[in-house]
């Protein structure tokens, strides 16, 4: 079977202008640990526009996967670690390569990569079952990911 | 530093058996009193050591939704099942007749059919599923149109059919000419689709009994299909689950009847070896 992995960047780049001073999916930077030194937006990000994201269904839905203990949210899935004390464990770096791209951390993980636009297969247009099209972009914003990296650090125990 | 994935597959594995004590229960599947159904078996040697046990998706839902399936009468897709033995006693097409005229009693015609396939057919030269056969029977016999596919009538006769094997054990071939589509099935099983990456594998291997949001992940099994479905309230075919399980990793899909699904339901099938056929099943 022949399985065809469609390069998406060049569409999101025409499709969505990067804001100035925003670092663009495609170019961001991982150590050797797989973090992100560098913020992607150059500004602090907002712990509680962060919380929204990291609890939205619509948004980030973390909570699908991962549970805080501090945090009382409806159906919190434990396919992922409990994040409680999270910001304890990781510093910021390590914590944005996570939201990025988790693989680069943790190799191989069922977490998916928030900041990334290539190398998918059979990438869909959001949940429709449908082809990509130019629409396509990475499932949070530089802004987005930099709220919960924010959001993320305050969890210390 | 980086985490290899073989400790976090340890961890999870490690976590299972706990979980699943609590969760995927000892309860006995009994239809009608009478039936047994086989919901937990040793998996079959080619799914080399992938689960250390093989679960009907009977186990992983609550007992309100186990009891439906326990009893004809409270089970909503015998209304499926009953209207496809209408369907199938009734003449259609040029030809004026009915499934019934050539297979008689599908009590006898019938039983072990869904336990065995999706089944390589010589004449034919692929792999067919019953939906296949039962279109191949319309086209070519009676001179009626193919259903199309996990829709209306089709679902309803399969639901009939798969009904004929309750308590029976899933039994494929898949070797010899089914080989190469049992490959593919496993090919893609273990392909991490769409913008989420993830694998069937991803939920149904590494992850089951484990809570992904409301739901309780399940092996994945196809043993009780079609399903009756308590969220969308019909029968549901497999590759139309299939389908909603890709579409979730937003990952453009494959369709119903395609030949990835196909090959899919095959190799699916026979993670599920030894399970007691169930359908129609109640899920939720
Ligand atoms: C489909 C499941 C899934 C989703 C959705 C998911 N994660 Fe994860 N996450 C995991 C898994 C599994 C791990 C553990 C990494 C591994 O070893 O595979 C993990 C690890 C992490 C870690 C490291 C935790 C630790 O204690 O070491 C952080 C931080 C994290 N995720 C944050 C997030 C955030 C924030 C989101 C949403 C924007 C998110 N995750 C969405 C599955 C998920
Ligand atoms: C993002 C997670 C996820 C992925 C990936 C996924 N599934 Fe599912 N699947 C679910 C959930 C949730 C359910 C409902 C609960 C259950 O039965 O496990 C489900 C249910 C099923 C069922 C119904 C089981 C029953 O007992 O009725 C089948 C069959 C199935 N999945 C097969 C697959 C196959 C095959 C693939 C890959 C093509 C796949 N799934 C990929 C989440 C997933």
């Amino acid at each position: 079977m022949k399985l065809t992995t469609m390069t998406l960047a060049a569409a999101l780049v025409a499709g969505s202008a990067m804001a100035e001073g925003v670092v663009a999916p495609q170019d961001v930077k991982f150590n050797e640990d797989g973090g992100v030194d560098m913020s992607l937006t150059g500004k602090p990000g907002n712990p509680e526009e962060g919380f929204k994201v990291y609890s939205s269904k619509k948004l980030g839905n973390c909570i699908a996967c991962h549970m805080i203990a501090s945090v009382d949210a409806p159906f919190p899935g434990n396919v992922g670690p409990e994040l409680t004390g999270v910001g304890d464990r990781w510093d910021e770096a390590q914590l944005r390569g996570i939201l990025v791209n988790s693989k680069m951390t943790f190799e191989g993980t069922v977490m998916p990569g928030y900041y990334k636009v290539d190398g998918f297969i059979r990438p869909g247009n959001a949940y429709t079952g449908k082809a990509a099209d130019d629409s396509f972009g990475p499932l949070l914003s530089a802004e987005q990911i930099e709220d919960v990296v924010a959001y993320l650090s305050t969890l210390k125990e | 530093m980086k985490f290899k994935t073989l400790s976090v597959i340890a961890a999870v594995a490690l976590a299972i058996p706990t979980l699943g004590a609590a969760d995927a229960d000892d309860d006995k599947l009994v239809i009608n009193g009478e039936i047994e159904v086989t919901t937990k078996v040793e998996p079959a040697a080619h799914l080399d050591g992938a689960l250390s046990e093989v679960m009907s998706g009977w186990h992983f839902r609550n007992d309100d939704t186990q009891a439906m399936e326990m009893d004809d009468f409270d089970n909503p897709g015998m209304l499926g099942a009953e209207a496809g033995m209408e369907i199938w006693n009734t003449a259609a097409g040029t030809e004026g007749k009915s499934c019934a005229d050539c297979h008689g009693d599908p009590a006898e015609s019938m039983k072990g059919v869904k336990a065995s396939y999706p089944k390589y057919d010589e004449k034919a030269g692929t792999l067919m599923t019953v939906q296949m056969k039962m279109n191949e029977c319309r086209t070519e016999r009676m001179g009626a149109e193919a259903w199309k596919y996990d829709a209306g009538s089709a679902i309803n006769v399969e639901a009939m059919i798969a009904s004929q094997s309750r308590g029976m054990p899933v039994n494929v071939a898949i070797d010899g000419p089914a080989a190469p589509f049992w490959e593919k099935g496993k090919e893609i099983y273990y392909t991490r689709y769409g913008q989420l990456e993830l694998s069937c594998a991803s939920c149904h291997e590494l992850n089951y009994g484990n809570m992904i949001r409301a739901d309780h992940l399940s092996q994945g099994q196809i043993n009780g299909f079609p399903t009756y479905r308590l969220k969308n309230a019909k029968l549901n075919g497999v590759h139309s689950r299939f389908k909603g399980c890709i579409r979730d990793t937003r990952a453009h899909t494959f369709s119903p009847g395609s030949d990835e699904f196909i090959a899919l339901e095959l190799y699916v099938m026979s993670r599920g070896m030894g399970l007691g056929i169930e359908g129609p099943s109640v899920r939720n």
